[in-house]
């Protein structure tokens, strides 16, 4: 099968490079692991950052000051200017933008912003968002491949040159391959290497980012993770922010509030893990908003408090925990969205590190970026000129090969489900908010220890169709590349900076002003800090 | 205490069977099912993404009424099965191939310019997930396996009210489409997203009347005519 532009997954970014990429005459296909849809941008509900004006140079700045100083002006300035021309495409396309008492568009601050300007849907922004795209795609005869799994890319080894990826079609269970002029990956984070301790949906398992990695190309920044400070306690489900912008507090087992509720996210994670780790609980408490206000303002979460815990936010105390929310490095690409290493081949969103959110993320930017970015990948996308598209290539029998092995030399004395779990935990306690020296060594080490034993893991679920076993296992292969990344940057970053924060270094040193850049060759990890330019 | 799992694969013999597994209470059913996985038996299979009830990809079959199962918490004795009139991959998992092609042959999509004022008419519509639950309760499916179903016509509906204009689409859906459904409300009472899909096609007979359409029921409806046409 061959396409002008390929792209892979189907969240906004996907969606919204596929609907450029088309619109200027190029024929595309969209790849995803389930179906359209269901993708993490279904779960952004806070809104979409977009500035007119004097406005986007405070946006610029908002955004430069949150990535504290490892940003890229030229990107982040790409995105602002590029902010509001992004949102009118989004209502020309039908989003259901939320009107005002005056019939404008409603708009809102957010946690470091200057101004107003985090547009919403009511509580379902990237839903609204998502849907529509997809509805859009359809009347524009995009094709979607759905239920494939990204493998590999196929990558020219002389001219350096993307020409496609190999795909297991999970419905027959069949390693097959899609030929590409260019590559458009948009797979989303690596949150789920955090497993269950992420606010994101499952399969948040950083699958372009490692398959970038293989494909000899390079990551960055990948220890810059955010937590955000109210996911529920026992289901890390999330509570969303508007509980604390609209006058919730904090408060610990002692009823006493520990913090100034309204600081910026990792600030107020780490006072919520500093009380846990100190042996108190922490909760939630809304209830002196009233059930009518909670009603109007937070009908999500009063459902989801009363699935996920039982509990009643007009009158309990909800506990809560802090879990990783989103991801800030991924693969590295140029200003074109070029990923560094692989010519014609692009990246964008969550998967992609543009240097836009650096250190950390402003809320409201990720939507923006989504699309706005989106928009740009799929023109550049359609503007590179492939030189050895349909050249000889191997990987495809390689990858079925390595399927065939999973299936039949992987012993199985292991169960990858028992050490996934304990990854997500040790990860969690040990590179979480607050990270030391120890911590992140003592998890390095468990998790090369699992990586030298992943072929005595596998599957036991032999079948052919439908495999979520092995999907779930090669996902798990994933977190353990991209996890190994991610300490690995933690561990040499000596200093704290934005999410990245280390009590043995509490000072931001700028000795460490710079990218952490992520490689392998012939298969062995290499890291080293590169300037920013 | 004990849930029921109808399992399902087109290469064993029989190819559906029943089987129970142990309750785990107080949690929901995809945490159940991801439970009975990890620790039991890895070749249960079903879909689940995004654990809040937004994604849309869970959706099963509880005693016979389709549920999310991440919004679910499951009962002792409950049976679970794959959503209805949707063809069984394996287990839980459909083909929903099928029914998201309504979205295509009734052209549920914006086809003029959005009128930016009528947003706020479509909030609830836009809510729609794509969860297929509607779908799965609609009764029609078992007679006419061609009716658009609800999902799709609600997104007509949404993009009529927001162009004010959707000639393409109003024609495309009298042909098993508004005037097949019964009007029986199912596919409400069966939406997680609180959407109510007949309303939306009542809304849409209206429009399809002003539009030149007529009920081809009523036109096909026999007055009695005491068989004098015999003569």
């Amino acid at each position: 099968m061959i396409t002008d532009v390929l792209i892979i997954g189907s969240g906004g970014a996907g969606l919204s490079a596929a609907l450029r990429a088309k619109e200027l005459g190029c024929s595309v296909i969209i790849a995803t692991k389930t179906l359209p849809t269901n993708a993490n941008t279904c779960m952004a509900q806070g809104g979409f950052n977009a500035s007119k004006g004097s406005d986007v140079q405070a946006h610029i700045e908002d955004t430069l000051k949150a990535s504290r100083g490892i940003g890229s002006e030229t990107m982040i300035k790409t995105m602002c200017e590029k902010s509001s021309a992004a949102l009118d495409w989004l209502l020309s396309l039908g989003v259901p933008f939320s009107l005002d008492d005056n019939g404008n568009f409603a708009n809102r601050f957010m946690g470091g912003g200057a101004n107003k300007r985090t547009y919403y849907a009511e509580d379902y922004t990237g839903l609204k968002i998502l849907q529509t795209l997809h509805d859009e795609c359809l009347k524009n005869d995009i094709l979607f491949k759905a239920n494939h799994y990204l493998l590999n890319l196929i990558v020219d080894e002389e001219g350096k040159e993307v020409n496609g990826a190999t795909f297991l079609d999970t419905v027959m269970g069949e390693v097959v391959e899609i030929r590409a002029k260019s590559v458009i990956i948009a797979t989303g984070g690596y949150s789920g290497v955090y497993h269950g301790f992420t606010t994101n949906g499952f399969g948040s398992s950083g699958d372009g980012i490692a398959a970038v990695i293989r494909a000899g190309g390079v990551a960055s920044d990948l220890e810059f993770v955010q937590f955000h400070p109210t996911a529920l306690k026992k289901s890390s489900i999330l509570i969303s922010e508007a509980a604390r912008g609209e006058g919730g507090y904090l408060v610990n087992s002692l009823g006493k509030r520990f913090v100034d509720e309204l600081l910026s996210r990792d600030e107020v994670s780490r006072a919520v893990v500093k009380e846990i780790n100190e042996g108190r609980e922490v909760f939630l408490d809304v209830r002196h908003l009233g059930g009518k206000k909670l009603a109007h303002l937070l009908p999500q979460e009063i459902k989801l408090c009363k699935i996920h815990e039982n509990l009643d936010m007009a009158n309990d105390l909800i506990p809560i925990k802090s879990a990783v929310h989103y991801t800030m490095g991924g693969i590295e690409v140029d200003q074109k969205l070029q990923a560094s290493g692989i010519k014609g081949c692009f990246a964008v969103g969550e998967c992609s590190n543009a240097h836009i959110h650096g250190a950390n993320r402003l809320g409201g930017n990720s939507l923006l970026e989504i699309i706005s970015m989106g928009l740009i990948a799929g023109e550049n996308a359609t503007e590179y000129k492939s030189k050895s598209q349909l050249k000889e290539n191997s990987q495809l029998s390689k990858d079925r090969a390595f399927i065939n092995d999973v299936y039949n030399t992987f012993t199985n004395q292991i169960n990858f489900y028992e050490k996934r779990e304990f990854l997500g935990k040790i990860l969690y306690h040990n590179a979480s908010v607050i990270r030391n020296d120890m911590g992140l060594k003592g998890v390095l080490v468990a998790l090369r220890q699992m990586q030298k034993e992943f072929t005595f893991m596998g599957i036991s679920d032999k079948s052919l169709e439908h495999n979520t076993n092995l999907i779930e296992f090669i996902e798990f292969g994933n977190t353990l590349e991209v996890a190994e990344m991610l300490l690995v940057g933690a561990l040499h970053r000596n200093e704290s900076r934005g999410a990245h924060f280390r009590e043995d270094f509490k000072e931001t040193n700028d000795t460490f002003k710079a990218h952490s850049i992520f490689w392998k060759e012939d298969g062995v990890l290499c890291a080293e800090f590169k300037d920013i330019k | 205490m004990n849930i029921t799992i109808r399992r399902f694969d087109k290469r064993k013999e029989p190819q559906s069977i029943e089987m129970s597994y142990p309750l785990f209470e107080g949690v929901t059913l995809l945490e159940n099912l991801i439970k009975i996985k990890t620790t039991t038996d890895p070749s249960l299979s079903f879909n689940g993404v995004c654990r809040s009830g937004v994604c849309g990809s869970c959706a099963v079959s509880v005693n016979g009424k389709a549920k999310l199962a991440c919004s679910y918490k499951p009962s002792d004795g409950d049976v679970i099965e794959p959503l209805a009139y949707h063809e069984v991959e394996r287990d839980l998992i459909v083909d929903k191939t099928k029914a998201h092609k309504t979205l295509k042959t009734s052209y549920a999509h914006l086809s003029s310019i959005a009128i930016l004022e009528n947003s706020s008419k479509v909030t609830v519509q836009s809510d729609c997930i794509l969860c297929d639950s509607c779908y799965s309760a609609c009764p029609v499916m078992a007679v006419n396996s061609d009716f658009l179903g609800p999902f799709a016509l609600t997104k007509v509906y949404r993009y009529t009210l927001q162009s004010n204009e959707n000639k393409k689409a109003i024609d495309a859906i009298q042909t098993s489409g508004v005037w097949d459904c019964t009007l029986c409300g199912e596919c409400t009472l069966a939406c997680p997203q609180g959407i109510d899909p007949k309303m939306d096609i009542m809304n849409l007979r209206s429009i399809s009347v002003q539009n030149g359409h007529s009920d081809p029921n009523f036109a096909n409806m026999s007055f009695g005519d005491f068989g004098f046409n015999n003569f």
